[in-house]
C-alpha cells in the first residue's frame, strides 16, 4: 500500500488530463446530482459522493454506440464491424460499480466475447475510492459489495490530508511512477482496514435480512408467487428506468441507421431492458412476456437466480439506483429480497 | 443437441462482423411467404445444423434472425424463407436475384441428426413452421439409410398457405416418408381435396411406434400445447420430444437478453430444445 499527499493527487491527475492519449473522467456534483464526466481539472472531482446517477458502465457499453458501418460499393456491400478502443481513466469508482464491471468482464470477455465492450474495457484504467457516503437507498454491505480487493488497478481510502492506495494492476503501479508517493506506514494500513470493516459497513441505513448466498433459492421459491409479483408491480409504469440505471444490466437492442441520401450507414446498439413492454415481443403480435407482473419477476429472476446459474454471480450490487431513479417509486430490491424472504419464511412455518 | 454459438467462416475477431449474401434465387409462394437462396463469398458452405439460424441484414432497414431452410446435405448456396411482417421481412420481398444482404451465423443449437441415426422420426410443422423442419426432413431424406420410419404431418391455414409444393408433392408420392396434411379451412376461391381440420386432428392418423419415435415440433407459438397434449395422450414420452422454438434476437450470442425463456437463452441454448428441458419454463409456453 502507498500514500499519497491530496495536493499530489490531484498534481497526478492534472498531469493525466493533459497528457494522457485518453480521455479522463471521474465523479463531479452537477449541482444535483453526482455524475462520472469529462474532468476538465482535478479540483472538480467530488470524491466524497454517496452515488452517481448513473455507473461508470456507460463508458464500456455506451447508452449508445456503432458496432457496424456499411457502404454500398458499386451494388456490393461493404460491412465494417467497429469496435472503439476509446477507453477512459475513470477516477473515483466505489467498489460496488468494480465489482458490476468485473460481472460483465466475466460475460463480455471471458465468456462471450463481445469485442466493443472487450476494447473499450482493456483500455480503461479505474481508480476506485472507498465509501465515504452512501444514499439512503443502498444496501451494499449486506451484499457483499461495500468493499472489494479486486477490479481496480488502483483503490483510494481517504486518511484526511492523504489518500492511501492500494495497488490492482502494473499498469495501476506505471500510473503513479511520476508521483511522489511513499510506502504506507503499519498504521495507515490498519486504519484502511478499519475504514472497510468498520466505517463503510455503518454508512448504510438500509440491510438485506438475511444472506445474499441465499437469494437463488429464495427466487426461485417464488417464482410462481404471482400474488406477489402482480402487487410489487401494480403501480409500475414500465418505464424501464430501474434498467437503464443498474450497473449490471446489459440488454440492448440493435437499430439499423441509413444515412440520408445515401446508401450507406450504420448499426448502432442501445441500452434496452425486459421492463419495457415490447421487449420479449415478436413478429406476428406475439409477447412472450406482456404483464407488466411478467416482466419484474424476470428481471429479479434474472439478477438474482438466472445469472447467478450461468456465471455464478449475484448480478445487485445493492447500489440502490434503482430505487432512487424509480418513476412510480415502487423499485426496492432490498425491500422485494426481504419480502420475499419473509414469504418463505411463513411459509417454511 | 449441439451447441455452436461461434460462427463457422472466417469473420476476423468481430463477431458482429457479417459477409455479404448474394441473393441468387427467388421464389414466391402464394401466400405471403418468399424463398430466397443466398450465396456466400467464394462459394463458401455456410456449414450449419438443420434448425439453426443466421442473423440477416438488410441495409439501411434491420436486422433479424431467419431459421435456415435448406440441408447442409445440398451444397452450395443456403435457403431462407420468410414471410413479410415487419420491416426487414418486406423490405427482403422487395430484393432480387443480384441483390446482396449481411450475414451472420451460423447460430443457436439446431437438431444433430446423429442423436437420430438408426431411429423413427415424426415431423409436425404448422405453418411457416414447416421452414426450420424442412432442413432436417430434407437432410434424412437425403441421406435416408441412415434413419428408420420417417413421417411428416404438415398444417396451415389454408392451402394457399402450403409452402414448397413441389416437394409436398414428392414427399406425398414418394415412398420413404409418410406424409400427411390439412388445412384448417379452404376458402371458396381454392382447391383442396385433402383433409380440413387443425394439426391436431390428423397427429392421431398417424401410424408410429409411439414409444420409440423422435417427434421434432415447429410451429406458431400457439400450436405447441395442443400439439404436446395430443402427443401425451397418443402416449408419447416427453424424452421423445424436440421442438424449435421462436423468439426474437438481436445479437444471436447469448447476451442482448431479448430471446430469453427464464434462464434459457434461445439463440445459443435454442432454437431446438429437447422438451423436457423447457416442459418447466412457463415463459415457453409450452
Amino acid at each position: 500500500m502507498k500514500v499519497i499527499d491530496k495536493p499530489e493527487f490531484e498534481a497526478l491527475i492534472d498531469e493525466k488530463i493533459s497528457s494522457d492519449r485518453r480521455d479522463v473522467v471521474g465523479v463531479q456534483d452537477d449541482g444535483e446530482k453526482y455524475v462520472f464526466d469529462d474532468l476538465d481539472s482535478a479540483g472538480d472531482l467530488a470524491l466524497e459522493y454517496d452515488v452517481t446517477m448513473l455507473s461508470p458502465k456507460k463508458y464500456l457499453m455506451p447508452q449508445r454506440e456503432t458496432i457496424l458501418e456499411y457502404r454500398d460499393a458499386n451494388g456490393e456491400f461493404e460491412w465494417r464491424a467497429k469496435a472503439e478502443p476509446d477507453g477512459k481513466v475513470i477516477v473515483g469508482i466505489h467498489p460496488y460499480d468494480l465489482v458490476a464491471i468485473e460481472q460483465l468482464d466475466k460475460i463480455f470477455i471471458d465468456t462471450l466475447r463481445d469485442e466493443p465492450y472487450r476494447r473499450k474495457r482493456e483500455n480503461s484504467l479505474l481508480i476506485g475510492v472507498n465509501m465515504q457516503d452512501a444514499s439512503e437507498t443502498a444496501f451494499a454491505a449486506s451484499m457483499g459489495t461495500a468493499t472489494t480487493d479486486s477490479g481496480y488497478d488502483l483503490m483510494l481510502t481517504d486518511l484526511g490530508e492523504t489518500y492511501a492506495v492500494n495497488i490492482g494492476t502494473l499498469e495501476g503501479k506505471e500510473f503513479l511512477n511520476s508521483a511522489d508517493v511513499r510506502k504506507a506506514t503499519a498504521g495507515e494500513v490498519q486504519e484502511v482496514e478499519r475504514i472497510e470493516q468498520e466505517v463503510v459497513p455503518d454508512l448504510f441505513e438500509r440491510e438485506l435480512e438475511f444472506s445474499p448466498a441465499l437469494l437463488p433459492t429464495i427466487l426461485e421459491e417464488n417464482y410462481d408467487n404471482m400474488a406477489f409479483w402482480e402487487d410489487y408491480s401494480e403501480k409500475c409504469l414500465s418505464c424501464g428506468t430501474c434498467n437503464m440505471v443498474c450497473p449490471t444490466c446489459y440488454c440492448f437492442s440493435v437499430d439499423m441507421i441509413r444515412d440520408l441520401g445515401t446508401n450507406s450507414g450504420r448499426e448502432s446498439r442501445r441500452w434496452d431492458g425486459c421492463l419495457l413492454e415490447d421487449f420479449a415481443s415478436v413478429a406476428g403480435d406475439e409477447n412472450f412476456r406482456e404483464e407488466v407482473a411478467e416482466r419484474h419477476r424476470h428481471r429479479f429472476m434474472r439478477k438474482g437466480w438466472y445469472i447467478y446459474e450461468r456465471y455464478g454471480d449475484i448480478a445487485c450490487i445493492g447500489c440502490g439506483r434503482c430505487t432512487s431513479e424509480c418513476v412510480a417509486d415502487v423499485a426496492d430490491p432490498c425491500d422485494v429480497y426481504n419480502k420475499l424472504y419473509q414469504e418463505a419464511q411463513a411459509h417454511a412455518q | 443437441m449441439r451447441s455452436s454459438t461461434t460462427a463457422k467462416f472466417d469473420i476476423g475477431e468481430n463477431e458482429y462482423q457479417p459477409v455479404n449474401g448474394l441473393i441468387t434465387r427467388t421464389r414466391s409462394f402464394t401466400g405471403a411467404d418468399k424463398l430466397f437462396e443466398i450465396q456466400l463469398p467464394d462459394g463458401e458452405e455456410l456449414g450449419h445444423q438443420p434448425g439453426q439460424f443466421v442473423q440477416l441484414l438488410v441495409p439501411g432497414v434491420g436486422e433479424a434472425p431467419f431459421s435456415v431452410t435448406s440441408s447442409p446435405t445440398k451444397p452450395g448456396p443456403f435457403e431462407l424463407t420468410i414471410r413479410a411482417v415487419g420491416n426487414v421481412t418486406r423490405a427482403l420481398h422487395n430484393m432480387e436475384p443480384g441483390d446482396t444482404v449481411g450475414i451472420r451465423g451460423p447460430y443457436g443449437s439446431g437438431f444433430d441428426p446423429d442423436v437420430f441415426e438408426g431411429e423413427d422420426i415424426l415431423f409436425i410443422a404448422g405453418g411457416i413452421g414447416l421452414a426450420p423442419l424442412r432442413s432436417m426432413i430434407n437432410y434424412t431424406l437425403d441421406e435416408r439409410e441412415r434413419f428408420g420410419e420417417l413421417t411428416t404431418v404438415y398444417g396451415c391455414k389454408e392451402p394457399a398457405e402450403q409452402l414448397y409444393p413441389d416437394e409436398l408433392e414428392e414427399w406425398a408420392e414418394g415412398d420413404e416418408m409418410t406424409y400427411l396434411e390439412t388445412v384448417d379451412q379452404c376458402p371458396q376461391d381454392q382447391e383442396w381435396d385433402g383433409p380440413t381440420g387443425v394439426i391436431t386432428s390428423v397427429i392421431p392418423e398417424v401410424d408410429i411406434d409411439v414409444e420409440t419415435t423422435n417427434v421434432l415440433v415447429c410451429g406458431p407459438p400457439v400450436m405447441y400445447t395442443f400439439v404436446l397434449q395430443e402427443l401425451d395422450e397418443m402416449g408419447v414420452p416427453d424424452e421423445n420430444i424436440y421442438l424449435s422454438l421462436e423468439r426474437n434476437m438481436h445479437c444471436g450470442r447469448g447476451l442482448c437478453g431479448h430471446c430469453q425463456i427464464n434462464e434459457l437463452y434461445v439463440c445459443t441454448d435454442g432454437p431446438v430444445f429437447h422438451y423436457p428441458v423447457v416442459r418447466d419454463k412457463q415463459e415457453a409456453e409450452v
